[in-house]
Formats: structure tokens, sequence, C-alpha cells
């Protein structure tokens, strides 16, 4: 039975960069660790020689394209989607004072 | 109009007994007037949809077109369409219209359907009721009160209501099939890698597949068709060639090994909805299908091996929303670190944040071995299983869901009994298998889906199997109450 204490969620609350707010805190800690109780039925499978898949297409390699250039600059109509955008650039809150 | 199929649409079409403008009206008109109860489209593109009916009847006018030509059809808001808003279910896609079209969308636009809009969705395709949408919960069209399953929810009440014959959706865990099983349609999820994921919102990437959801397994078999093919823009597209589906769907069953797939048949199972199956298992005896029972020993460990390589994924896939590029940005963020987590925090909701955590977690130093590569191996045990079955039979049948649809409500308390939902349709995503659900009876009222998986690349066998099912049963054609 694995449970997550209060100050380990709000550690990977961190890692993934999310804000979570004190009301939704409690139902993350106790659905969280109800979800890795859970998930530890998989211990019960005997794995020891197993490959690991990653892929669900054996024999499959990452195809490789050559080396030019097959986009154009579209960065006017992207940019149509951003937030803050000053010329081509987007802007963020001062990272470096 | 509304109620045929696309193939009866096709025929009618070229015989000019109405034109694809008329219809495409007549389906706008009868989404305007059914849509506000059941929340199935986010957006309705009526300009662009009958600019688009009226070229499709000019190619029809000219001998030009193909099978779907002029045929309306709709897209889960998982796809990016050029110039529509493509919010993906979510408030922090809200505003987001995408600058291009994903490869399904172009190919359909290409072949002359008709986009009449963008379907309701679980928020990031993450959910199994259509109830983790940021606009709102879809309503099951055979019982309002109810969910017409997820994520394709959107896709699925559409259809399943007669507002429009196809709608295309994706399926990573059973999100084409379980909304299919629970409206009374049918749905195909593609082999991994037959369809182009280019432009499609991205969930867990070793899962994802597109498909559509239809009223007959011959339109499944048509629109497979036209989207199906390889697609260098993708590189988990794979260079097979494409058969003719449509054609091969005629195939007599005489010999046919059907494995009947002993642990979908657990305690879990409605009896009502064993029942349904097991009447449809004859009907395919009947049709000269060899059955037999073949066991999967490791299959009833495929909803926690997905509930640990799913979330790992999305967590990774869904840290390109930060705030900064495109999607929501949080009000006056005072640095970056506390922008990317409000942003965030404040544009996801709470089953996504729900997900990414978990994948967060999981691929965590020090718990890496213990849930990620642990689940990755149990998913490589569930391979071998399907691989050693399907050297005994040529297709696996099962249910699709262990019960019909739920009520609106009743399981957003307790995520593990809303993941359990998908114990039947997730082994197909693991292993990369395509998979139909085709109805296959009611219970209470509501209906029930019958599960045909395959080995990779049978699409054209188990789209026969599916169609002359379909040819000896009218479940599919069953149209829910006030939708005839």
């Amino acid at each position: 039975m694995s449970t997550l204490t209060r100050k380990e969620v709000e550690a990977i609350a961190h890692l993934a960069r999310l804000a979570i707010t004190e009301a939704e805190m409690p139902v993350y800690v106790k659905s969280l660790s109800s979800i890795l109780t859970f998930v530890e039925q998989l211990n019960a499978a005997d794995t020891g020689a197993v490959e690991p898949m990653a892929h669900p297409l054996a024999g499959q390699v990452q195809r490789l394209r050559p080396d030019v250039v097959t986009e154009v600059d579209r960065h006017e109509k992207y940019q149509e989607n951003a937030p803050q955008v000053e010329g081509a650039l987007y802007l963020v809150p001062k990272v470096i004072e | 109009m509304h109620a045929l199929t696309i193939a009866e649409l096709s025929r009618k079409l070229r015989a000019r007994e109405f034109s694809s403008e008329e219809l495409t009206r007549a389906l706008l008109a009868r989404i305007e007037r059914h849509n506000e109860p059941l929340n199935a489209f986010l957006t309705v593109t009526e300009d662009s949809a009958l600019a688009a009916a009226r070229a499709a009847d000019k190619r029809l006018a000219a001998g030009d077109a193909g099978p779907v030509t002029g045929v309306p059809i709709a897209h889960k808001d998982i796809f990016c369409t050029d110039g529509v808003r493509t919010s993906c279910g979510s408030r922090i896609l809200d505003n987001f219209v995408a600058p291009y079209d994903a490869t399904v969308v172009a190919r359909l636009k290409g072949a002359g359907t008709v986009m009449l809009g963008k379907c309701n969705m679980d928020e990031f395709a993450m959910g199994s009721s259509n109830e983790t949408s940021y606009y709102g919960p879809v309503a099951n069209p055979w019982d309002r009160t109810r969910v017409p399953g997820g994520s394709s929810g959107g896709s699925a009440a559409a259809v399943a209501a007669r507002l429009l014959p196809a709608a295309t959706g994706t399926d990573t865990g059973g999100s084409i099939r379980q909304p299919a099983a629970l409206t009374g349609i049918t749905g195909l999820k593609p082999t991994y890698g037959r369809v182009s994921r280019y432009g499609m919102i991205a969930f867990a990437s070793s899962l994802d597949q597109a498909g559509v959801l239809t009223r007959s397994v011959e339109d499944a078999a048509l629109l497979l068709e036209t989207i199906a093919g390889f697609d260098p823009a993708d590189s988990t597209s794979v260079d097979e060639p494409v058969p003719p589906y449509s054609m091969l769907l005629e195939q007599p069953l005489a010999g046919v090994k059907i494995g009947l797939l002993k642990e979908f048949f657990d305690k879990g199972l409605d009896a009502a909805n064993a029942a349904c199956v097991r009447a449809a298992l004859d009907v395919c005896r009947k049709l000269g299908a060899q059955l037999r029972e073949v066991s999967l020993p490791n299959l009833p460990l495929s909803v926690p091996t997905y509930y640990v390589v799913a979330p790992a994924e999305c967590s990774s896939n869904l840290s390109r929303f930060d705030g900064v590029r495109f999607g929501y940005r949080c009000k006056d963020p005072k640095d970056l670190t506390d922008l990317y987590k409000r942003s965030r925090g404040e544009g996801f909701g709470a089953e996504v944040k729900r997900r990414i955590m978990t994948g967060t977690y999981v691929l965590s130093a020090g718990y890496y071995d213990a849930y990620y590569l642990k689940a990755q191996k149990v998913r490589a045990l569930i391979n071998d299983d399907f691989r050693r079955a399907f050297r005994d039979v040529d297709v696996l049948i099962g249910p699709t869901t262990p019960t019909p649809a739920f009520a609106i409500g009743a399981k957003v308390d307790d995520p593990i009994t809303m993941y359990l939902n998908d114990i039947y349709t997730i082994g197909a995503n693991l292993a990369g298998l395509p998979a139909l659900s085709v109805p296959c009876g009611f219970v209470g009222g509501l209906p029930v889906g019958l599960q045909i998986i395959g080995p990779h690349f049978s699409e054209a066998r188990i789209l026969n199997v599916g169609h002359l099912y379909q040819r000896e049963t009218d479940w599919h054609r069953r149209v829910p109450p006030g939708y005839e």
C-alpha cells in the first residue's frame, strides 16, 4: 500500500511545474496514493528475463531524412497564438537581473 | 438524409438525388436543433462547410469525385484544423487556432469530405466518460442522464444521434471503441502506425492512434482507406501498402478461426452484456467461423500497466504547454517559474494534472525501475500473450466494455473505478493491434459493444468479420428515440 505524504505531492507538483491550490492538495494526496497502490499489482508478474517494451511494433527503426531545409518561415502566423510577442520574439518575465 | 450511411450517401450524391450543399444544410440544421443538450460539438464551421460542399458538388458534376466526396464529417477537437480553434477539450488551448491541418484532416479534405465542425472530448483525451472536458460533459443520446463514453465522446454522440454519418477519433486506451460501444455505433482503432498522427495532439506516444466512428463497418472501411498510409511527417508512420478495405468486406467466414478471450469474461463483466456477446458469437459460428477459447494470462494486468506507461508519456508530452508560445497564460506572473506553474495549474483540469503528476512520479529518480521499467516489461508479457494467441486464431473476440453506459457523475470521484472502464480495450493499445467495436445488443435500452481484435495490419480481416456480422444483424441500425 503506497501512501504519499503531502510533502511528496508538493515535490512532484514542483517537478511537473504545476501550481496546486490548497483545496486541490488533499484530493491529489489521496488519489495519487490510490493509483500507486493500484499499479503495485504489477509486482506480481515475473519479469526476470523480460526485455522492456518501448514500441508496439517490433523491428521499427527511426527513419532518417536528408539534412535539408523543409520548413518555411511562418513565425508571424505562429505568433498569432502567442500570449505576448515583440518583433519576432516571445516575451516572458525577466530571467536574468 | 440524416439516417443514411456514407455508402448510401455516396450513391445518392453521385445519382444527383440531392447535392452535397443540400445535405450539408440539412445536417447543419439538425446540429443546430439537437446539439445543445448533447454538447457534442464545440465548434460548428458553417461557412467553410457550405463552401466545401459547393466545391464537392462541382467535383461530383465533373465526374471527378471519390467515394467520400461531398460526405459531411466532423473531427475530434484533438486534430489540428487550419484556421479553426483546436482546444483538445482544455482551457489551456481554449484560444488556440491551429496554423495547419493534421494529416488526417488534410487527407479527408483532399478526398472532398465536408467538415461540419469539431467535437467535444475528454481534456487531452484523458477520460472514459467525456466528463473531463473544460466545456462540460457530453450526453449519451440513448439516455441523456448517462455518459457517452470517452474520450471521443462528442464524436460518438454526434454520430449516434444522426447529426452526421461519421467523425474522427483517437484511441490511446479505448477512446474510440468504448464510446462507440456505449452509443451503439461502430468504432475502429487501426494498427499503431497505420494512420498518421501528424497534427494530432499527443497524449501517450507509444499508444495513440487515429481512427473513425461511423454507423457501419462498411463506412469505417471507406474512411480508413482514405486516411491510412505512410506519412513522412510522422516518425511512427509505417510504410505499408493500404489495401482497398471496402472491397474486401465480403470474404466468407468459413474456416476463419475466432478466439474467445477467456480473460474478458471475468467477474467484472455484466451478465447481460456477456449474454449479448455470446449471442454474437453464435452468429459468427453460423457464418462458418470456428470458435475456440483462448487464454491470455497477463491481460488482467493491462490496466495497471497502462496507468504507468500512459501517464509517464503524457507528463513528457504535455511539458510543451508552458504559457510561452501559445495557449493560456496566467495573469501577472512574478517570474518564469511562476508563469509555468500557474499557467499549467490554471490551464489544465483535475484529471490531466493527476496524470501528469502520476507520470512525473513514476519517471522520477529512484522510482523509474520500480514503476516505469516494470510496466514496460509487463507490457512485453501482454504483447507476447497476443502474439502466441494469433498463432492459433485469426481474430480475438470479446466485449468492448464491462457494462453499458453509466450515469453522468457516477464515477468522477474515484479514478480507479473510472480507469477500469477500459479493462477490455487497453490490451490492443499496449500491443499496437487493430480493434473494432460493433453494436451487438441492448441492455435496459442501452447499447452493448462487441470487440474484434486482430494481428498487426489485419484491418481487412477484422472489418470483414464485423461487416458480415452487421449483414446478419440490425443492432447498428437502431436509432436513439427522439433522433429518428
